[in-house]
């Protein structure tokens, strides 16, 4: 077994997992809430204050709601299909955090192609939502399946390009490698960041759009499909659905985090900075792509579904294969490699 | 036996398992759906030998990128099961042959590997120390064999032309967006300003 050894003993393995889940499912609940108050934020409301003190425990009370419900199944539907696909969705959404790192060798499982591994689940996500839209045998859910896979797989093409450039400067498909090819004596400004300026463009907007978030959230506009796929479902399913969404958004900040703002790395790298524990500088990385995520929910209105093709398909198709082109060209012939600026 | 045994097992019967639920499923999306596990136990048996990069792509591309095409085809097209019921007996005998045909074949190559161990050690190139696989494959294709390489991107290219100007038509009526003349339109052509005299219009 080479290259695909336990990281440990399976006990552990198992134990640092939980670990991972319960940290992960808080955060996610925080971000839910915090996604709200920036929204309401910026349309001067107060968004959730009522339960716990500034609403803090709000996404627990509505969890504890979802799970209390009875859940209904429709007549019409698939229903071994219709409650797996919340399943699936949940599944794999939690499942690529197995190799994201938080710290130097802080990952469930380090993967020499652990980038491969995240985008291959990603791309996996658009099961859920196919499954969902058809099991639930209903024109508007099924409708908006179709949109979300045409979506999915347009935008997921750039950000396979814009991925293969950060490997071409990184030199590896190991994410701790990856960022350890961002630790120059620049500290911020030699992160992919800034050398890979367009490359990150792209990422962020492809990011949402693989996400469903907001202005590309065409799976459930709201406005012409109802809810999207999402219309059959109620109770804990639903919940699901809604928790991977969010899990999935974390998952492509952390991404970013990894890829493009040196992960684990201190902004500057002198004494101060040093001292702060990896994990802070990544979940606070994190917050900030969270930030700009939530920032582009409440400002940017949402495009109609032939410019969302136009965009993937005719920009950042042909961007981001002429940058990855210029990107190789560039390391072939000045010979810098593995990390820039070095 | 040790985990990686337990792990192969496990992969190989559930493989088998789905494929075959794949033909045997009654509703056609049921069958993607099991050839997609299907394909998912093959990576799993891909990280057991050892080959992490294949498993991935074998992902990516199958499961992520044609079985949902598959999906796609098998959820719009409106099935006839009874039909498909009926025709099942005539296209036995076809399918049977194409079966035997690949079952000699495994038995051929099953064969070779435990008569001859030479003939396994001159087709599998082992990996080089020192690599990981994707380095490894990465050299394979594109510094010894760059040139059919680009020659099978090349064919793939012109297959993948020739598909889009054999079914692009553009229908007569339909309006079609232009967001480049859009944006070039001014506010001196784009808008006309008339004085309309009273009780006469325009």
């Amino acid at each position: 077994m080479t290259g695909f050894a336990w990281t440990g003993p399976l006990p552990l393995t198992l134990i640092k997992s939980i670990a991972l889940l319960v940290v992960l499912l808080i955060f996610v609940a925080y971000v839910l809430y915090a996604d709200r108050k920036i929204w309401a934020a910026v349309q001067l409301r107060r968004g959730p204050n009522v339960v716990g003190p500034w609403g803090l425990f709000q996404s627990f009370a509505d969890m504890l709601k979802f799970v209390f419900k009875e859940p209904v199944i429709p007549d019409g539907a698939n229903k071994g299909v219709f409650l797996l696909a919340p399943f699936v969705t949940g599944f794999l959404a939690l499942s690529a955090w197995a190799v994201i790192p938080m710290s130097e060798g802080w990952a469930i499982a380090d993967l020499n192609v652990g980038i491969l591994y995240i985008f291959a689940i990603s791309s996996l996500s658009v099961y859920g939502i196919i499954m969902g839209g058809w099991a639930s045998n209903s024109k508007y859910p099924f409708l908006s399946a179709l949109r979300s896979a045409a979506q999915m797989i347009s935008y997921e093409v750039s950000i396979g390009f814009v991925i293969i450039t950060v490997l071409l400067c990184a030199g590896s498909l190991n994410l701790g490698d990856i960022v350890a090819a961002q630790d120059t004596r620049f500290g911020l400004f030699g992160w992919y960041w800034l050398p890979l300026f367009p490359m990150f463009v792209i990422f962020f907007v492809s990011a949402l759009a693989e996400t469903n978030r907001p202005p590309f959230d065409l799976v459930e506009a709201e406005s012409e499909l109802v809810a999207g796929f999402m219309v059959e479902y109620s109770s804990t399913p639903y919940m699901l659905f809604m928790l991977a969404e969010y899990v999935a958004i974390v998952t492509m900040c952390a991404l970013t985090a990894i890829l493009f703002l040196g992960g684990w790395l201190p902004p500057v790298p002198f004494s101060p900075f040093t001292e702060v524990p990896g994990p802070i500088w990544f979940i606070l990385k994190v917050c900030l792509v969270f930030f700009m995520i939530a920032m582009a929910k409440a400002i940017v209105p949402r495009y109609r579904y032939d410019q969302l093709m136009r965009l993937g398909w005719k920009v950042f198709l042909p961007v981001s294969l002429g940058m990855v082109v210029l990107v190789a060209a560039v390391l072939e012939y000045t010979g810098w490699g593995a990390g820039m600026g070095h | 036996m040790n985990i990686a045994a337990w792990f192969f097992y496990l992969f190989s019967a559930m493989m088998i398992g789905a494929a075959f639920m794949v033909i045997s499923a009654r509703n056609p999306v049921h069958s993607v759906l099991f050839l997609i596990l299907a394909f998912f136990n093959a990576a799993g048996l891909f990280l057991l030998l050892g080959a992490e990069f294949l498993a991935m792509i074998l992902v990516v591309v199958y499961v992520g990128a044609v079985a949902v095409l598959f999906l796609f085809v098998v959820m719009m097209l409106d099935v006839d099961f009874t039909e498909l019921k009926q025709s099942f007996l005539q296209y036995l005998p076809a399918g049977g042959i194409i079966g035997l045909v690949v079952l000699i074949e495994i038995a051929f190559v099953v064969g070779a590997w435990t008569i001859g161990p030479v003939t396994i050690a001159n087709v599998t190139t082992p990996m080089p120390p020192g690599m990981t696989n994707t380095m490894a494959l990465g050299r394979v294709l594109y510094t010894q064999y760059v040139y059919l390489f680009q020659a099978a991107g090349l064919i793939l290219l012109t297959a993948m032309i020739g598909a889009i100007v054999l079914t692009l038509r553009h229908k007569a009526g339909v309006k079609r967006q232009n967001v480049a003349i859009q944006n070039a339109r001014t506010p001196a052509e784009a808008v006309e300003v008339r004085k309309v005299a009273s009780r006469q219009g325009i």
